[in-house]
């Protein structure tokens, strides 16, 4: 069996005061994550307050962008065509939802390495998303 | 201080209706608090406290009061999503232990089947969630969150579909019995994993059912429950435990029953293998492996074993649960399915479920819920009752 990825129409993030920097990144091919400069912890989604010591002096950092797959599900039955969403542990180690992409979908494995890519949104902002690295 | 012995579910009413596309939210919440009312033999101006959830009409449950003419003396609209009807039993019994409140009226309605929702849908929560610009580009609806528990489940523990599906044969059977559950046929593992994938591991006989309706409770202080006539339901503890994505340090293994489970067990002053009856939150098959589990019925790693064989089937199995069939089979009114689990185990210490799944000798029981989603942020809630 085989589940060939399709391109899906992908909603527009609404964004809140200060998600701009890390979706302007994205449409540069990068990924950030935020790190706190008190506390030395990163963590995601990416905040204006530390979640770990709610730290305002919060900055952003490129993230290195391969990480491998904490757990997956392939949603056959909800909308038009099929779609894998998954948390992937990045390296830095801390756990983002995502979509896995731009392969056999039957293929996805937890555990597997993945790096990241970018898709674009509907309204033409680009997400982050993870594909078999 | 603790509510243990403090407070009395004197009242419980599960609305018959699964589909009211000619009824408006508020008339069913005011059905369902008549209904609630008439079961404890109180009336309308003997409540002083209520309490409903985020989803009710209008803001903080003030429109809800006026529409139904309510006198309050206290009032809560907490939302942990299903799980809120828990939460609001622990707060009532908490009022009443301070003296805010006497008699404590809790209500939920909602139409989901005649509004046309689902669990395949992306939903934004509104302006402002910091979590949404991260999360809805990615299609997060909510089987496929649950499904990815239950993918992890499998891949760490060994659980499988088999396992799973018999969470659903147990509800099958229950449901046979109760005239108003939505699916009352008995299905078997074959027919769960026969049934269309909707989310890997997740088919659709793993998925409860989208329903209209409602329930109510009426929680009273000690004197005014031992007055009336009905047996009597004393809450012996309760607690409650929020569980998120802890800054990206994301853990599915367990929920928040982990931490709410053992809280409740200590003010009541009990344990697992006390509890007679269960009530398990059952949006997903998964969600009663993970509940069972973090509730301390087994060890972490084993609920699906624990659950397969027909263990969750009243009369055979070691551990009776949800014997009205459930979310899965019954009732998942408003797409909050805390109010009918504590409903069901209330009929089950006053000795009112039906016959065919009624435990014998049943003077505890345990209801618990889980709202929004083990995939990312929920609310659990542990509620622990005794037939006195």
């Amino acid at each position: 069996m085989a589940t060939p990825y399709q391109e899906r129409k992908i909603t527009d993030p609404i964004l809140n005061v200060g998600d701009e920097p890390y979706f302007e990144a994205a449409a540069q091919g990068r990924l950030l994550v935020k790190k706190c400069a008190d506390c030395g912890e990163v963590h995601h989604y990416p905040r204006g307050a530390c979640p770990f010591c709610l730290s305002p002096n919060v900055a952003w950092q490129d993230a290195r962008g391969t990480g491998t797959i904490y757990t997956y599900s392939i949603t056959r039955r909800a909308g038009p065509i099929p779609y894998c969403i998954a948390y992937v542990t990045l390296d830095e180690g801390i756990k983002m939802m995502t979509n896995i992409v731009d392969c056999d979908l039957d293929s996805v494995r937890i555990g597997q390495a993945v790096k990241v890519t970018f898709k674009k949104t509907s309204g033409g902002v680009a997400v982050p998303m993870f594909t078999p690295a | 201080m603790s509510i243990n012995g403090k407070a009395y579910i004197v009242g419980a009413f599960e609305h018959p209706t699964r589909k009211a596309p000619d009824k408006s939210v508020a008339q069913l919440h005011a059905e369902c608090a008549k209904g609630a009312l008439d079961d404890a033999g109180l009336a309308k101006d003997d409540i002083d406290g209520y309490f409903c959830s985020g989803d009710a009409p209008g803001a903080g449950g003030f429109s809800m009061a006026n529409y139904m003419g309510l006198k309050l003396r206290h009032i809560d609209s907490t939302d942990t999503g299903g799980s809120s009807y828990l939460v609001h039993l622990n707060h009532a019994a908490q009022a009443i232990a301070l003296g805010k409140c006497n008699i404590a009226l809790i209500t939920l309605s909602g139409r989901p089947r005649s509004e046309g929702s689902s669990g395949t849908i992306v939903r934004s929560r509104g302006t402002g969630v910091p979590d949404e610009p991260y999360e809805l580009p990615y299609g997060p609806v909510t089987v496929n969150l649950y499904a990815m528990v239950a993918m992890l489940h499998m891949y760490k523990y060994g659980t499988t579909s088999e396992q799973l599906a018999w969470v659903k044969v147990a509800a099958s059977h229950h449901a046979q019995h109760n005239p108003n559950a939505m699916l009352r046929e008995v299905v078997t593992v074959q027919d769960v994993l026969a049934s269309p994938m909707i989310s890997d591991p997740l088919h659709r006989l793993d998925c409860c059912v989208v329903s209209d309706g409602g329930g109510a409770l009426i929680v009273a202080r000690p004197e005014i429950a031992k007055s009336l006539k009905r047996p009597l339901v004393k809450i012996r503890g309760a607690a409650e435990a929020p569980k998120h994505q802890m800054g990206g340090k994301v853990d599915l293994t367990y929920s928040g029953a982990a931490w709410s489970g053992p809280r409740a067990f200590e003010e009541a002053g009990m344990k697992p293998a006390d509890i007679k009856y269960a009530s398990i939150y059952d949006s997903f098959t998964i969600t009663v492996v993970m509940q069972l589990e973090d509730l301390g019925f087994c060890r972490k790693g084993e609920g699906g074993k624990f659950v397969a064989d027909g263990n969750l089937i009243s009369g055979t199995g070691k551990l009776p649960f949800n014997t009205d069939g459930g979310g899965l089979c019954n009732n998942h009114p408003a797409n909050r399915g805390g109010m009918t689990k504590v409903i069901e185990a209330v009929r089950q210490l006053r000795g009112e479920a039906h016959p065919k799944v009624q435990v014998k000798n049943c003077n505890a029981a345990l209801a618990h819920g889980t709202g929004g989603s083990l995939g990312h942020r929920h609310g659990s809630a542990t509620v622990i009752m005794e037939r006195e």
